[in-house]
């Protein structure tokens, strides 16, 4: 056989991870996503493996060009994350990354929604471990949050697949847009994962908590899967352009204050998928080959910072803003990769995020969304504060914090020194990547227009930063916990549970005394007429009885007459 | 965890005061020739405020991004709460 449905080798070949001899697991773990990624290659476009279970249709893998793209880029991923995280030994985790990493790959190949869903809650599952292995309160208290916003995303998925085939007959994955309830419960389904504005806070409740190694798996593939989710069916539907746009532009006020570094790349995490989301509302050719060729160049280049940052913490324990700095004379490897993910987020002409980034800004502006233009703008001078200098210039160079760690041990440096090899590599040479777009293109990123303009854009951006750092006016880095809309679930929806179940208790013990109350009065009545003192209580001689009865006797005799 | 190394008494080209005011003059002298650039081509635009101001990107860059930073200080009045703030809810 030629052909291996796409992920499912990751999957199936988790399962044995513990069987395979410590000194050999490393390269068995690799050996998985090349040989996927080999699959690849050769398995032909069109749909596979179709089968009928209970009159239903499902089609398990669907090949096509905007499939295989995200397929590349999960296998290119879990390849990086699992050397990034080669020194673990918790077999656990090692475990989980591979199912993860499959049933991300399968999603992006499932042809029907029953299929997906499968794959979907695949996800969910597998990676509420990569946050658990942590083994802190916090973050099993994340964790089952995360899995719980998760899985209800999964139900989501399901009730509107289940509600879609009844109105189109279908359980087709194809482009549906909004067209009923089925396909609205899936949108949410899809937004949940996507981190919509409001449906955002698992990103950022998550990725920081959970291990070093895992943060890595998870920055690359849940919202990628939720991207191409939508890109495959929502392309066009106007309420992603603004939801895109809202995206790109609110997180980026979080990531300015946010004090652990980790948690300031979830937020500009959040923020890139926002350009993606506005790629696939504006649907045309051209905005979907940009958030397409965005995800893959945004699974680089996050996967790398958060590597980085992941090698602080390995080494030093912290990745706060407030403790950080002057790392760069003893990490110089970290500080360089960490330099280019942040070039690269930054879209810096010669690094990944310009040559692809560039595609949805100019397809917003080719559509005449100057509003949306400029929020994009906006957002992309706000990366290079928030991620593009935030993050390397507090980490590795403002004043020095006496810290002097070890550099980052051999495989996470070679794992960052391939991810930083790919940003620089697409954004030099960008022609193989826009080979695989789902759609042709003759998009020239290098113009002296483009060029000149994101260099304008940019270095006066870091002009504001050194000026805001000159004159005093940039925040200081300061221990604390910034109130989001996570507030709403993890506080108040709990205090007023509170409030309502001290209201109830005090009811209820009100309502219990008045009855007891009223209890004790029946008893103390039924004791003053039956009690050793009581009338109905006392024994009477046999003669009063006798002339009780006379008595009732006569009352009878009297009615009986009248 | 910090572990000191030898590395510690090396002293870095970034440690010089001077150096780094080199870089901020290096940093104002190539947004000035981003700026000039914007005279000497033909530039291809899609709304007519690119073309009347020149480095009409470096003005909006530089202003967005002060009023990004400023009003970000600002929401931590209100959004900000010390570190533990959900641990203490959340061990009740």
């Amino acid at each position: 056989m030629t052909e291996l449905p796409p992920g499912l080798l990751l999957i199936v070949g988790a399962v044995i991870v513990p069987l395979i001899p410590r000194v050999m697991r490393n390269a068995y773990m690799l050996a998985l996503p090349v040989i996927g990624f080999w699959g690849l290659l050769i398995i032909p476009e069109g749909v596979h493996f179709s089968f009928d279970i209970f009159g239903y249709t499902l089609s398990p893998v669907r090949v096509d060009g905007l499939s295989l793209l995200f397929g590349y880029i999960f296998h290119i991923a879990a390849a990086i994350s699992i050397i990034f995280a080669f020194h673990i030994k918790d077999t656990a985790q090692q475990m989980a990354g591979l199912i993860y990493a499959g049933a991300a790959i399968g999603g992006a190949f499932a042809g029907d929604l029953i299929s997906l869903f499968v794959y979907w809650e695949g996800t969910a599952i597998a990676s509420v471990f990569l946050i658990w292995s942590s083994r802190t309160d916090a973050a099993y208290r994340t964790g089952m949050r995360y899995l719980i916003i998760q899985v209800g995303s999964g139900v989501l998925l399901l009730a509107g697949a289940i509600i879609h085939f009844k109105e189109a007959g279908s359980l087709d994955f194809t482009k549906m847009g909004l067209t009923g309830l089925g396909p609205a419960l899936i949108f949410i389904a899809f937004g949940i994962k996507a981190a919509f504005p409001l449906l955002h806070n698992w990103l950022q409740d998550a990725y920081p908590e959970a291990t070093i190694t895992g943060t890595v798996f998870l920055s690359a593939f849940t919202t990628k899967l939720a991207i191409y989710a939508l890109a495959r069916g929502f392309p066009g539907t106007e309420m992603l352009i603004w939801i895109g746009a809202a995206m790109t532009a609110f997180p980026i006020f979080y990531a300015v204050i946010e004090n652990n570094l980790r948690r300031v790349l979830a937020y500009s995490l959040n923020s890139q998928l926002g350009f993606m989301v506005v790629g696939i509302g504006i649907g045309t050719e051209l905005a979907l080959n940009g958030t397409a060729a965005h995800a893959f160049s945004s699974v680089l280049y996050k996967a790398l910072l958060f590597m980085s940052m992941g090698a602080v913490l390995y080494r030093t324990g912290t990745v706060n803003w407030s403790e950080l700095g002057g790392l760069y004379k003893s990490m110089p490897y970290t500080a360089g990769f960490c330099i280019v993910g942040a070039a690269s987020i930054s879209a810096f002409p010669l690094f990944s995020g310009f040559i692809s980034k560039s595609l949805i800004i100019a397809a917003a502006a080719e559509e005449g969304h100057w509003i949306v233009w400029l929020m994009l703008l906006f957002a992309s001078a706000g990366v290079l504060h928030h991620s593009g200098i935030k993050i390397p210039y507090f980490a590795f160079f403002q004043h020095d914090s006496g810290m002097r760690p070890k550099e980052a041990p051999k495989n996470m440096l070679i794992a960052m020194g391939l991810a930083a090899f790919l940003c620089i590599a697409v954004g030099i040479y960008p022609a193989p990547l826009y080979a695989i777009l789902p759609f042709q293109t003759n998009f020239v990123p290098y113009t002296t227009t483009h060029v000149v303009t994101q260099l304008q854009l940019l270095l006066f951006s870091a002009l504001a930063f050194t000026y805001l750092i000159k004159t005093g006016l940039y925040p200081p880095a300061l221990k604390s916990r910034n109130l989001d809309f996570d507030w709403i679930y993890r506080r108040l929806l709990p205090h007023l549970l509170k409030i309502f179940a001290r209201t109830l208790v005090s009811a209820d013990r009100k309502a219990r005394a008045i009855f007891i109350d009223r209890i004790d009065k029946i008893i103390a009545g039924v004791f003053r007429h039956h009690g050793p003192e009581g009338m109905l209580a006392r024994t009477w001689p046999t003669g009063s009885t006798v002339l009780w009865v006379a008595v009732l006797l006569a009352i009878y005799m009297v009615v009986y007459f009248i | 965890m910090a572990e000191k190394q030898n590395s510690d008494k090396k002293s870095h080209w970034l440690d010089k005061e001077n150096n780094v005011k080199k870089i901020i003059w290096a940093l104002c002298i190539a947004c000035s020739l981003s700026i000039i650039a914007d005279l000497f081509y033909h530039k291809h635009t899609h709304y007519a405020a690119e073309d009347w101001i020149p480095g009409m990107y470096g003005w909006y860059g530089f202003i967005v991004c002060v009023f990004l930073v400023l009003s970000a200080k600002l929401l931590r009045k209100i959004l900000m709460r010390k570190e533990d703030y959900y641990e203490e809810a959340e061990d009740d």
